[in-house]
């Protein structure tokens, strides 16, 4: 009964350790993955639905299709959406099974390496210092000397050659023998396990940041202030323990160009009614107060700004005026106009306002279009009283904010970081060890001497060899 | 603006022309076995990366001279990253080149070098566009450049493994004769060895590739990890290799199986650099 327990015991083990399961593991991740990147994530089944027609029929329904035609494919589309959707396939990456495989991922990278480390640490930690010759035959880089002089002299030239050449050898004396091991970075045998622990280190940080942090967005007008964000991940509004107010907006557009060049915000944090901080942020330099970072992610313009306009009278000098958004400005035919809104494209002619006129006896005129780009449109166009053109606008904005709170950010920086070094240090440094002893020979001594290295095996051969011709060449 | 008018686009064009010229050395000296032939190929070839080379910086100083502060290094469009992905390929060949000497191999690799530049020239606009604001980030240089020195070793990685392949059959068909084109080729040891370096070389760069990406996004969006397309498969890609690395190293999975294995993360490669773009979408889609 305990023997059987044991075994299944063991089995498990076995199963944990295996590499077979992380190369299975491995590839059953890329091939899942895959699915992920073919159907789109979050989709409804209405999108799906629509989308599968668009893509059958991207000219649109033949006509001799009927009702019932196409209720089936609809039928058809919609139980191919529940059978996905049964499988999480519109969640892939946070469905349990998926997760399930990157724990057993997380399992197998723990145990394999529970199972090995012991084993690497022995070597650098106890390495052979009384190798017999039976061990020098062992290494694939070896070779004998006699050479004449006393143990001692041999012993002080052979040190400091092995010392200045490779590295400084420790001394162990085992009767009338005397042996020399130097070794060279022996912590490249732990490259490997610097590398599987900063993936365990970078999930560490992956799930600090689920549990403890949450993704939000706020519009923030320029001039006022927030003190809670909504969530993105259906949290509802999340209070903060601060304010964040926004002193101006800026859009740079690059020269001549209707390509936004730059997004800017001022934005001014407040706690207690303190003025804490201030920062101008840009798209890729964020502000950051206590673990919560704001992202100038979008913008919008709101009512309230202020335009400058030309206006030309049918018969007169055209002057400049400033008009607020909503307020009338007085002509000088005892008449009045208003700006009403902005858009930023206005009827894909580029940015533009919408205004009217109201006549000297106070009727509202029909709303009409100014344009910033197209000037002397309205003169011609529509041909009134006072001719409007657009010269600038000075617009209230409010700016959109991502949210961001991630306490495991930096845990998977530090993660980053530490698989970088790992895989560095295994695939390019190696563990390279030289053992010498020296066994009095009749009045002379003979010199065993061999080395081994963890990998780049033929690189060691090639050292090996100088290291013969020149140690021959010391010696003697 | 008009790319083609640009001094560095059409050094560019000379500098395709160099490169076919190479590729086609490379082919004649397998057949003809003249190694002149050879020497003639690779001094091309250091002539054309020299000349690329200036083109990438000329290129560079253009997007400075142009109004509006337009500025930036040249790897922002698709044009401007399949250029550079051929200067990789050529970058990690002459690296290779410089080490195992193995003139044969010049005919597996300049191929994907010269696709790339052909295709970016032929059919790509070369127009110096300004760059949107979430573009305008040092981890994006970082990234692209990372990402795609790894892209290349696996290039190379692959080129040699349809070496592998073909030169495995031949031998196993015909043991000692060393006739013909393949009679030309490193010994498929060395073809299996300059495969798995090539892949040592490129993992850690995608591994930085993938980080740097990743600190980017953190920086423009908060979040370093969405599960876009293009991180999923640069992730698959990543597996991939891993998955390669393994196999070898524990299981003993060289020779063919490895090659296969190479070829198979190359294609996985391709599509998360351009098909992810052609037919999958996201956050990534270069230039439209
Ligand atoms: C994508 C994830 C992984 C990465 C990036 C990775 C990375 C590495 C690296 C860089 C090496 C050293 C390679 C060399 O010495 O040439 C290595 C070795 C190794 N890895 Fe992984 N690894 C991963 C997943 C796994 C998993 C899931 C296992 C599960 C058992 C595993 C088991 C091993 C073993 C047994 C070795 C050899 C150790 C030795 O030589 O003593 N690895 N890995």
């Amino acid at each position: 009964m305990e023997k059987q327990k044991k075994r299944f015991e063991d089995r498990i083990w076995d199963f944990f350790v295996s590499l077979k399961l992380g190369i299975t593991t491995l590839i059953l991740l890329s091939i899942t993955s895959i699915v992920g990147t073919l159907l789109k994530q979050g989709q409804s089944k209405g999108e799906y639905v629509q989308e599968n027609f668009a893509r059958m029929f991207p000219d649109g329904f033949p006509p001799k299709m009927t009702q019932l035609d196409y209720d089936k494919l609809r039928e058809g589309f919609e139980s191919t959406y529940r059978f996905f959707d049964s499988m999480y396939f519109f969640d892939m990456y946070h469905s349990w099974w998926f997760l399930g495989l990157l724990g057993l991922f997380a399992m197998n990278l723990i145990c394999c390496s529970i199972n090995r480390l012991p084993r690497v640490l022995k070597i650098v930690r106890e390495p052979e210092l009384k190798p017999e010759e039976k061990f020098y035959k062992t290494l694939a880089n070896r070779d004998e000397l006699i050479v004449t002089g006393s143990i001692a002299e041999v012993e002080t030239k052979v040190a400091g050659f092995v010392a200045s050449e490779f590295a400084k050898p420790q001394r162990t004396e085992e009767g009338d023998k005397v042996h020399l091991f130097a070794q060279k970075a022996p912590y490249a045998r732990f490259g490997v396990y610097a590398t599987h622990l900063s993936i365990l280190i970078i999930l560490a940080g992956a799930m600090i940041g689920i549990k403890f942090g949450y993704k939000g967005f706020v519009w923030i007008a320029e001039g006022s202030s927030i003190s809670q964000v909504s969530s993105r991940e259906g949290r509802g509004m999340i209070p903060l323990e601060f304010t964040v107010q926004c002193d101006k907006f800026e859009l740079e557009y690059y020269e001549g160009s209707r390509m936004p060049k730059e997004y800017r915000s001022d934005l001014v944090v407040f706690e207690n009614g303190k003025e804490i901080l201030k920062k101008r942020i840009v798209v890729n330099d964020p502000l950051t107060y206590k673990g919560i970072t704001f992202y100038q992610s979008s913008y919008r313009p709101i009512g309230g700004g202020v335009h400058r306009l030309l206006v030309t009278p049918r018969d007169g000098a055209a002057f400049e005026v400033e008009a607020k958004e909503g307020a009338p400005v007085s002509l000088p035919n005892g008449g009045s106009f208003a700006v009403g809104a902005y858009n930023d494209n206005l009827r894909n002619f580029g940015p533009g306002i919408t205004m009217h006129v109201n006549s000297p006896d106070g009727k509202r005129g029909n709303p009409f279009p100014v344009y910033k780009y197209h000037p002397g449109a309205d003169a011609q166009i529509r041909k009134g009283a006072f001719a409007f053109d657009l010269i600038d606008s000075d617009l209230e904005y409010a700016t959109g904010l991502q949210v961001a709170k991630d306490p495991g950010v930096e845990v998977v920086w530090v993660g980053c970081t530490l698989m970088i070094i790992g895989t560095m240090v295994a695939f390019f440094l190696s563990h390279r060890r030289i053992w010498v002893t020296l066994v009095p020979d009749g009045g002379k001594v003979k010199v065993l001497y061999g080395g081994n290295a963890h990998r780049n095996q033929p690189g060691f051969a090639l050292y090996f060899d100088e290291f013969k011709s020149k140690i021959k060449k010391y010696l003697s | 603006m008009d790319g083609s008018q640009l001094l560095s686009t059409q050094i560019l064009n000379y500098v395709t022309i160099i490169y076919f010229v190479a590729m086609v050395c490379f082919v004649v000296y397998l057949a003809v076995r003249n190694e002149t032939v050879a020497l003639t190929a690779k001094v091309l070839i250091w002539v054309g990366f020299v000349a690329q080379t200036f083109a990438l910086g000329y290129r560079w100083y253009e997007s400075y001279q142009m109004p509006g502060g337009v500025g930036h290094a040249p790897l922002s469009n698709l044009y401007e990253s399949v250029i550079f992905f051929a200067w990789t390929i050529i970058l990690i060949y002459i690296a290779l080149d410089l080490k195992y000497k193995q003139s044969a191999i010049g005919a597996f690799v300049i191929p994907f070098a010269f696709l790339a530049i052909a295709w970016a020239q032929l059919q790509l606009p070369s127009s110096i566009s300004p760059l949107v604001p979430a573009l305008q980030s040092n981890w994006l240089t970082y990234h692209v450049i990372t990402c795609f020195l790894g892209y290349a070793a696996f290039a190379v990685a692959c080129g040699v493994s349809i070496m592998y392949l073909i030169k495995a059959r031949d031998e196993e068909k015909n043991k000692d004769d060393s006739s013909g084109i393949v009679g030309m080729f490193p010994s498929s040891k060395i073809l299996d060895d300059i495969n798995y370096k090539a892949i040592m070389i490129g993992f850690p760069l995608l591994t930085l590739g993938i980080v740097t990406g990743a600190a980017w996004a953190n920086y423009a969006w908060g979040t370093y990890w969405s599960w876009d397309p293009k991180e999923t498969w640069s992730l698959i890609v990543w597996f991939i290799y891993a998955a390669f690395l393994h196999a070898r190293f524990t299981r003993g999975w060289a020779g063919k199986r490895a090659a296969w294995l190479s070829i198979i993360g190359f294609m996985a490669t391709i599509f998360c650099y351009l098909g992810v773009n052609l037919v999958l979408s996201g956050l990534h889609s270069y230039g439209g």
